[in-house]
């Protein structure tokens, strides 16, 4: 059975820095994406044909969803970068992760035998990554709308006691985002890894296909969960109403 | 009892019993839902938007449960 390890296996070094194999295939996702919206962006026609549908069609859904909970499309605008891109780069994480060829092409290193490719989301890695960059930009975006001072008033707040202990969660909240955005996602990656190893182990070519199934299921549901969550969380960040005060 | 034995039940444990919690909400929340949309259902896409996160969130309850019992039986 092949080994199974929670860390990524490095596959080369840089004079001390490890090359693993989730950074392998998260860079190659980079590329994949980068160059695929370059030239798409070239090719762009007024009335769309072939691959500028889908692409509509996504763009359509993604402000179809964004419009009610951030109120107007404008506002939609300003934020559809962020969450389309952390949705699009997870998505295409979990999904070219199932590929024949991630986790079965094989390298000599001096550690032994290890895939070339992994999933980059089965790295803590990456998903601790994602989940402070969105909770960063979460908290840049409130402190662009809202001020620096009308930021922190959220988690300092000495108008009473009750208020007081409400911002102190609110601090710790913040924090359990980050574990909570990076653990879902870890959790569901190296599950379905693990999952899909064993099964190969116990009845090979055949038991794996009904939770290749699950998994790519499973890929787009977190991408989406982890892209909305960082929407909704803007979206309080932004339009935090003064409850407090007026009642 | 050798440490080896402790974390296979301790792994056991931890995911068996940190499954318990998240399987009751996401039954309860589906349910919720269903008759949500059941009593409107002209409303689904608002009511599926909002069943599926607070899915998520429950189950990444059941996650955390399970990322214990992984580093249990997976890290030395």
């Amino acid at each position: 059975m092949s080994e199974i390890s929670i860390h990524a296996q490095p596959i080369f070094w840089l004079s001390s820095f490890p090359v693993t194999n989730t950074l392998a295939l998260s860079v190659a996702i980079f590329i994949i994406l980068f160059l695929g919206s370059i030239i798409f962006r070239g090719k762009l026609k007024l009335i769309p044909a072939g691959f500028q549908n889908l692409a509509e069609i996504i763009i359509e859904g993604a402000f179809g969803i964004m419009d009610p909970i951030l109120g107007s499309r404008r506002t939609s605008e300003r934020y559809l970068p962020l969450t389309l891109t952390i949705f699009l780069f997870v998505l295409f994480s979990n999904w070219l992760g199932l590929l024949p060829g991630v986790g079965s092409i094989i390298v000599k290193t001096a550690q032994g035998t290890v895939p070339l490719f992994r999933s980059p989301a089965s790295d803590l890695n990456f998903t601790i990554a994602l989940a402070l960059i969105a909770v960063t930009m979460v908290n840049v975006f409130g402190v662009g709308v809202r001020g620096l001072w009308g930021r922190i008033s959220v988690f300092i707040n000495f108008r009473s006691p009750m208020g007081f202990f409400v911002g102190l969660l609110e601090l710790i909240s913040e924090f359990a985002k980050i574990i909570s955005f990076s653990f879902r996602l870890f959790g569901n990656v190296f599950a379905g890894e693990v999952l899909l190893a064993i099964m190969a182990y116990l009845l090979p070519y055949l038991a794996p296909v009904p939770f290749m199934i699950l998994e790519i299921f499973f890929g787009f549901i977190q991408a989406f969960i982890f892209a909305i969550l960082t929407l909704i969380f803007i979206s309080i960040a932004v339009s935090h109403e003064e409850g407090l005060e007026e009642s | 009892m050798s440490t080896e034995a402790a974390k296979l039940i301790a792994a056991a444990i931890a995911i068996g019993l940190g499954a318990i919690g998240p399987g009751i909400a996401i039954g309860l929340i589906g349910a919720k839902g269903a008759e949500a949309i059941g009593r409107n259902p002209e409303a689904t896409p608002k009511i599926q938007t909002a069943m599926i996160l607070a899915i998520a969130f429950a189950e990444a309850v059941a996650i955390y449960a399970l990322v214990v019992a992984l580093i249990l039986k997976f890290v030395s």
